[in-house]
C-alpha cells in the first residue's frame, strides 16, 4: 500500500497512536527516549506483528535485521522516516 | 480405580451463551437456527444455520490471547470460563494443581483461508503477522486455552470428526479413572463462519427447508431433509472424587460409562452394528443395565439415513424400555465438533432441573422412529442417568452414561 507523503510530525503522531493502540499501552508512556521494547512489552512474535503494522501503515517492509539498531521510539521514528523520505513541514 | 465426577458446565451455543439462558431455551424447546445470506452469496446450496455472536474479549483477554484465538477458540475460551466458575476455580488453581486438557476441535478452516490470500495477495509470508499459525493449526484451543489459564497437565486435541467433543469427554474419564490425571478440562468447540462448512454443504447433507429455519432441523420426523450446520463451544470439568470432595466441590454428576466403537466401513454412510458396540460397550463399563437408563440424548442429526440407523441401534438395545429420546440437535443444529460435549452439558441441565428437552419438529415418525419413545414436547420427569451418543465421519462411535451424583 502506497501512502501519501507526510510530514515528520504527521509520522509521529501516527506511529504513536497505532503503537498505543495495538499493544495496549496509553500514548503518554510513549516518549521519543523511551526504550521501544521495554515500553510495548515486546517479544519475539510481537516484532512479527510489527512489521505488518508498518507495512499497513506506511505501505514498505521492514528488515528484520533492522530491527536490532532500533532501541528508543526516537530510533522508530527516525527509520520510518529516512525510508518515507518525509519533510519537516 | 477412580471414580470420575462432574464439577464444571459451560456452555456458548445458539440457544444461549451461559448455563441458565441454555436451560431456558431447552425447556422452551427453542430454536436457535437463522438463515445466513452470505452463505447464500458465497455458495452454499442452502443458507441455513445455528449463529453465536463473537464476544467481545478486548480487555477480558491480553492482545497476545486475542490474536492468537480463532472464532472457535473465543466460543471455547467463554465456555471454560463459565465451568470453571461453575468448578469454583480460577487461573491460581492450575498454579499449584497439574490440571490437563483434552478439547474436540476438527478444523479451523477460516484462518488458514485468510492467511491463504494474504500470501497469494502480498506475495509475502511475513505479512501473515505472528497470530495466523496459532489459530490454523487443529491443536488451536487446547494450545491458547492451555497457555490461557495456564494448565499443566496433558494438554491435547481430539479430531473425531462430530464425535470430538464426546470422544474428549471418554480420554478424559480414563485418565482420571486411571489415575493419570486428577482433572482434565474437556469439551468441544466448532466454527460457524462460511468458510468452514462449504465442503460439508457440498455433499447435500443440509437442509434446505429455508423457508422456516426454526423447523429445518426436524431428526427422526418422517419429513427430515438434512442436517443444519451450528456451532459454539461446551466445556465439561471432570475430576477424580477425591480430588472434588478434598476441595469441597459441588458435585454435578458422575461419569460412569463410555464406551467407543468403528464401524468399519464406509466413510459417511452408517451403520447400526457400530453404534450398538458403542452403546453396549458403555452400559458395560457402567454396570447398568438398559432398563436403568432414565433418557438418551440421541446423536440423530436430522439426515435420513443417520437418524434411521440411530433408531434401529437404540430399538436394539432399549426397544423393551421405552426409554425416553429426544435430540436436542432440534433446536441447536449439529453442533459437529462440539456437540458430544454440548449434549453433555444439555442433558446435565435436564438432570439437574428434572426435565427431557422436546425433539422439537418431530410431527411424524418414519417407521424406524416409530419404535422409539421420541419425546416431542418436553416432559416433566426426573433422570437419574442419561446416556448420550455421537457419531462421525469415518465411523468413529462414542457414547458416554452419566449418573446423578449418588455418594455411597
Amino acid at each position: 500500500m502506497e501512502t501519501e507523503l507526510k510530514t515528520k510530525a504527521e509520522i509521529i503522531s501516527n506511529i504513536n497512536e497505532f503503537l498505543a493502540e495495538e499493544f495496549e499501552v496509553d500514548v503518554a508512556d510513549i516518549t521519543p527516549e523511551a526504550n521501544l521494547n521495554e515500553t510495548l512489552q515486546l517479544d519475539s512474535l510481537d516484532y512479527i506483528d510489527l512489521v505488518v503494522m508498518i507495512e499497513s501503515n506506511f505501505g514498505f517492509k521492514v528488515k528484520a535485521e533492522d530491527f536490532p539498531g532500533i532501541k528508543t521510539f526516537q530510533d522508530f521514528y527516525g527509520y520510518i522516516i529516512s525510508k518515507t523520505g518525509a519533510k519537516d513541514e | 480405580m477412580n471414580r470420575v465426577v462432574i464439577t464444571g458446565l459451560g456452555i456458548y451455543s445458539c440457544i444461549g451463551t451461559s448455563l441458565d439462558e441454555v436451560r431456558q431455551s431447552l425447556y422452551e424447546g427453542r430454536s436457535g437456527i437463522i438463515v445466513d445470506q452470505e452463505r447464500k452469496d458465497f455458495g452454499y446450496r442452502s443458507g441455513l444455520t445455528g449463529m453465536v455472536a463473537r464476544p467481545a474479549l478486548k480487555g477480558v483477554l491480553d492482545r497476545r490471547a486475542r490474536i492468537n484465538l480463532p472464532e472457535q477458540g473465543e466460543y471455547a475460551y467463554m465456555s471454560t470460563a463459565e465451568a470453571m466458575r461453575t468448578a469454583g476455580i480460577d487461573a491460581d488453581y492450575f498454579k499449584d494443581n497439574e490440571v490437563g486438557i483434552i478439547y474436540g476441535n476438527d478444523s479451523s478452516a477460516q484462518p488458514v483461508i485468510e492467511a491463504t490470500d494474504i500470501i497469494r495477495a502480498k506475495k509475502d509470508t511475513t505479512l501473515l503477522g505472528s497470530g495466523s499459525i496459532f489459530q490454523t493449526m487443529n491443536s488451536t484451543v487446547t494450545m491458547n486455552l492451555a497457555t490461557i489459564f495456564p494448565l499443566k497437565g496433558i494438554n491435547l486435541t481430539l479430531s473425531a470428526a462430530c464425535a470430538s467433543g464426546s470422544h474428549s469427554i471418554g480420554m478424559g474419564y480414563l485418565m482420571i479413572k486411571s489415575g493419570l490425571q486428577e482433572m482434565v478440562i474437556c469439551g468441544g468447540a466448532q466454527e460457524i463462519n462460511k468458510y468452514a462448512m462449504g465442503n460439508f454443504d457440498a455433499l447435500s447433507a443440509f437442509s434446505i427447508l429455508e423457508s422456516e429455519p426454526g423447523k429445518a432441523s426436524r431428526p427422526f420426523d418422517r419429513d427430515r431433509d438434512g442436517l443444519v450446520p451450528s456451532g459454539g463451544a461446551a466445556t465439561v470439568i471432570i475430576e477424580s472424587l477425591e480430588s472434588a470432595q478434598r476441595r469441597g466441590a459441588t458435585i454435578l454428576g458422575e461419569i460412569v460409562g463410555y464406551g467407543f466403537s468403528s464401524n468399519g466401513a464406509h466413510i459417511s454412510n452408517p451403520t447400526v452394528e457400530g453404534p450398538v458396540r458403542a452403546l453396549s460397550k458403555s452400559l458395560v463399563d457402567s454396570g447398568l443395565r438398559a432398563a436403568d437408563i432414565d433418557y438418551i440424548n440421541a446423536h440423530a442429526t436430522s439426515t435420513p439415513a443417520g437418524d434411521a440407523s440411530e433408531a434401529r441401534a437404540i430399538h436394539e438395545l432399549f426397544g423393551d424400555h421405552h426409554t425416553p429420546v429426544s435430540s436436542t440437535k432440534s433446536m441447536t443444529g449439529h453442533e459437529c465438533w462440539m456437540a458430544g460435549a454440548s449434549e453433555i452439558v444439555y442433558s446435565m441441565l435436564m438432570m439437574q432441573e428434572g426435565f427431557v428437552a422436546p425433539n422439537i419438529n418431530f410431527e411424524n415418525p418414519d417407521e424406524d422412529s416409530a419404535r422409539l419413545n421420541i419425546v416431542g414436547k418436553t416432559l416433566d420427569k426426573r433422570i437419574d442417568t442419561f446416556l448420550s451418543n455421537s457419531f462421525g465421519f469415518g465411523g468413529t462411535n462414542s457414547s458416554l452414561i452419566v449418573t446423578k451424583w449418588k455418594p455411597n
